[in-house]
């Protein structure tokens, strides 16, 4: 029998606590909400026109990927302040935390490209291959994003 | 890379992992956002399926409709998974659980159950039924009244097929809307229950309820 796709819910159901990830670490979690909304539903549009051998995750996380960018344009046009690093989803981060807030609020402004390679990384657990297609570059250009972002965050873990 | 810069990396590695754990505890936000999705999806149109469970005297029943009526009920022991992906397959995979559309199907089913309704005013979606002869038999099988009942070969004559009582069977045990169309009241022309998709015990249970005058009970 030929693969399908899965029914929409499920489809959602299997990716929403990766996609939600994502997007708190890449926008926060006052945009994430939002951005979650844009994605899923851009998802459901673009869904019957999907090849059923298609990698749904990286898919999925290409367009959260790009809704993050939008968000992030929107936010400098904007100038809005940047969401409070200690709350995460409305809860207090608990020690260690207060170095990892700092860690947070670095992966927030590190360049698009390099945020989008850790957060994948180390909230999506993707491998290289996956990264690259959903932030749409060579893997060896995403290995190098990842190892670029991972250099900066070392600053701010271990001052210089 | 030297040793000290190594294990610079494997800090960070672990900070940003414990991170991650952060983020999954607690309240579950990821799970709301996608309810929110799924509501937004059913209220504005984007989804050409919607479907909700429902209680029931026999269990959880599972609703599903499209914008042009009610597509299928599914009883309790159906696998709700391989019910999703035959409508998935038959009718579009833009599915999803949203109760809004199903409200009235909802208070209809409630309604039957407690013997206050005898017919259903209920658009039905017959995208689910295969076949021009299918279609015919549960169409003529959604004609019977309440109480009322016919056999398999008067169902079969109906749809237009006098020696066909064994298809009509077929077609009435496939049939995606049970109760709604009531195949329970299709039984043998010699007074015996016949078969039901639901379990005959749900036949019998849901003659009983509309005091049909069956031969035997």
């Amino acid at each position: 029998m030929s693969k399908q796709l899965p029914p929409f819910q499920r489809f959602l159901d299997a990716h929403r606590d990766l996609v939600w990830r994502f997007l708190c670490s890449a926008v926060g979690p006052v945009e994430a909400e939002d951005c979650f909304q844009e994605t899923f539903i851009a998802a459901l549009r673009a869904y019957p026109r999907l090849r059923a051998d298609s990698n749904l995750r990286a898919w999925v996380l290409t367009i959260a990927h790009r809704k993050a960018l939008d968000a992030h344009r929107g936010r400098s046009r904007r100038a809005l302040p940047i969401a409070d690093p200690g709350v995460v989803d409305g809860r207090t981060h608990d020690a260690p935390a207060a170095r990892d807030e700092a860690l947070w609020e670095a992966v927030q402004e590190l360049p698009a490209r390099q945020r989008s390679a850790v957060v994948l990384r180390y909230l999506g657990d993707l491998p290289h291959r996956e990264i690259a297609a959903a932030i749409g570059c060579s893997e060896e250009a995403a290995r190098r994003s990842l190892h670029d972002g991972l250099t900066t965050l070392r600053k701010v873990v271990v001052p210089v | 890379m030297s040793t000290r810069m190594t294990d610079e990396h494997s800090m960070v590695e672990r900070a940003l992992r414990r991170g991650a754990v952060a983020i999954d505890r607690g309240n579950d936000p990821a799970a709301e956002a996608a309810r929110r999705v799924a509501r937004r999806a059913a209220e504005e149109g984007l989804a050409d399926v919607v479907y909700t469970p429902v209680d029931s005297p026999f269990g959880e029943l599972l609703l599903a409709a499209t914008g042009r009526g009610l597509l299928r009920l599914a009883f309790p022991e159906e696998n709700v998974d391989s019910v999703l992906e035959r409508i998935s397959q038959r009718v579009s995979p833009r599915i999803v659980e949203a109760s809004g559309r199903l409200e009235e199907a909802r208070r209809e089913l409630d309604e039957y159950f407690a013997g206050r309704r005898h017919s259903f005013e209920l658009a039905l979606d017959w995208s689910l039924v295969g076949g021009p002869f299918g279609r015919k038999v549960l169409r003529v099988t959604s004609q019977i009244p309440y109480g009322g009942v016919l056999s398999y070969r008067e169902v079969a004559a109906d749809a237009g097929s006098p020696r066909g009582s064994r298809a009509a069977g077929n077609a009435l045990g496939s049939n995606p809307m049970p109760i709604v169309v009531p195949c329970h009241r299709v039984l043998h022309s010699g007074g015996g229950l016949g078969g039901y998709g639901g379990g005959v015990e749900r036949k019998r249970w849901l003659l009983e309820l509309e005091g049909a005058r069956t031969p035997r009970l």
